[in-house]
């Protein structure tokens, strides 16, 4: 098992702490409450945000190694990334 | 009081080509802290104030924020990271300081006096929220698949040239490869299950892609867990307890996390689960 907890900043409450985007996303688009606002409400459109993943999968997918073990015609499964709906 | 919006925005920026981009919601905001914490738009956040609450907000242009411009940017990925980071680098500020209610990313009122209309109308929720993640922080936990950790098929000889040994040995590895899954599975949700019951509340979000978390193998736990601050030595403990019980996975602890997770839409999500401290 390993760990990755962030160094203890109680010292510097402001120093930025670079976080996986990815851990990001889940939280920040995923959740997070919906304070009514004049824009939100088209913005919060689920739709949307899928599509902006596909995209980031997209650009990443191209980069990725196939997984070791494969086998040749498995191919590459397509997997549910953040499920927001 | 009610509507009592906070006079101190800076000038210029009340027309119509400025909206407010909610951060998130606090009981108090320091205006020394607010103004250290830099926002959307490169300036120190500020607050709108109503109903004895603070909405912590960056005035950001509509050009670039508002609803047309959004759907652009939040398909430019670049757009997005910085978005989400900046967001998150003030939720996070803001969490150190005291309870927080985050906003969802792209949160955008067009002015102060609708941002404080919200705060009164959602007062009620909101303070119920805070009161709930005060002196709590919330942790992740993710658990990887680790291969070879399930039982081996065996292979059999049998009858058959070398085409037939080829299938026998290709369904063998399937299966040692579904076998390998379920056993993750299985573990995965022991796992969250002893979590849980250390948490105040716990959710599992959709396991992430092996092409965007860029791990060798496959996420079969994306767990956030709600945990007092007092909890927190017994959590972390816990964690690395049943990483040793449970070897089919590799468990990672990220946090702590401004508790994104944890404020729940206005329909109740059915994976969250709230429990008695441990």
């Amino acid at each position: 098992m390993t760990t990755s907890l962030a160094p203890n900043s109680a010292d510097d409450p402001l120093a930025y702490r670079p976080v996986a985007l990815v851990d990001l996303l889940d939280r920040v688009l995923a959740t997070g409450v919906v304070v009514s606002g004049d824009i939100t409400l088209a913005i919060a459109d689920v739709d949307l945000v899928r599509i902006s993943l596909r995209a980031l999968i997209a650009s990443v997918g191209a980069l990725a190694p196939p997984e070791p073990g494969d086998l040749p015609s498995a191919g590459a499964p397509i997997e549910p990334i953040v499920d927001l709906a | 009081m009610s509507s009592t919006v906070d006079a101190a925005g800076p000038p210029g920026r009340t027309g119509g080509d400025a909206g407010r981009w909610l951060h998130g919601v606090v009981r108090e905001a320091d205006l020394g802290l607010l103004g250290a914490i830099t926002g959307m738009a490169a300036e120190p956040v500020r607050p709108v104030r109503a109903a004895g609450l603070v909405a912590v907000v960056s005035d950001v242009p509509l050009t670039e924020y508002g609803e047309e411009a959004l759907r652009g940017n939040l398909e430019d990925l670049a757009w997005l990271e910085r978005a989400a980071r900046a967001h998150h680098r003030v939720v996070d500020a803001l969490t150190r300081a005291g309870a927080v209610v985050p906003a969802r990313l792209a949160t955008v009122h067009h002015d102060d006096a609708r941002v404080a209309a919200s705060l009164t109308e959602r007062r009620a929720e909101l303070v119920t929220l805070l009161d709930r993640l005060t002196g709590r922080g919330e942790w992740g936990v993710k658990g990887y698949v680790v291969p070879g950790t399930a039982p081996r098929a065996e292979q059999t000889a049998g009858p058959g040239g070398a085409g037939a040994a080829y299938l026998r040995r290709r369904r063998a590895q399937l299966t040692a490869r579904e076998d390998g899954q379920r056993a993750a599975d299985s573990a995965a949700a022991a796992v969250h299950e002893a979590l849980a019951r250390h948490a105040v509340a716990a959710r599992r979000h959709a396991p992430q892609d092996r092409r965007l978390s860029g791990a060798p193998t496959a996420m079969a736990l994306n767990g956030a867990y709600l945990v007092d601050a007092g909890a927190l030595a017994g959590f972390a403990g816990l964690v690395e307890a049943l990483g040793t019980r449970h070897p089919e996975l590799r468990l990672e602890l990220t946090g702590p996390w401004p508790p994104y997770s944890f404020v729940a839409e206005r329909s109740a999500e059915p994976a969250l689960t709230v429990r008695e401290p441990a």
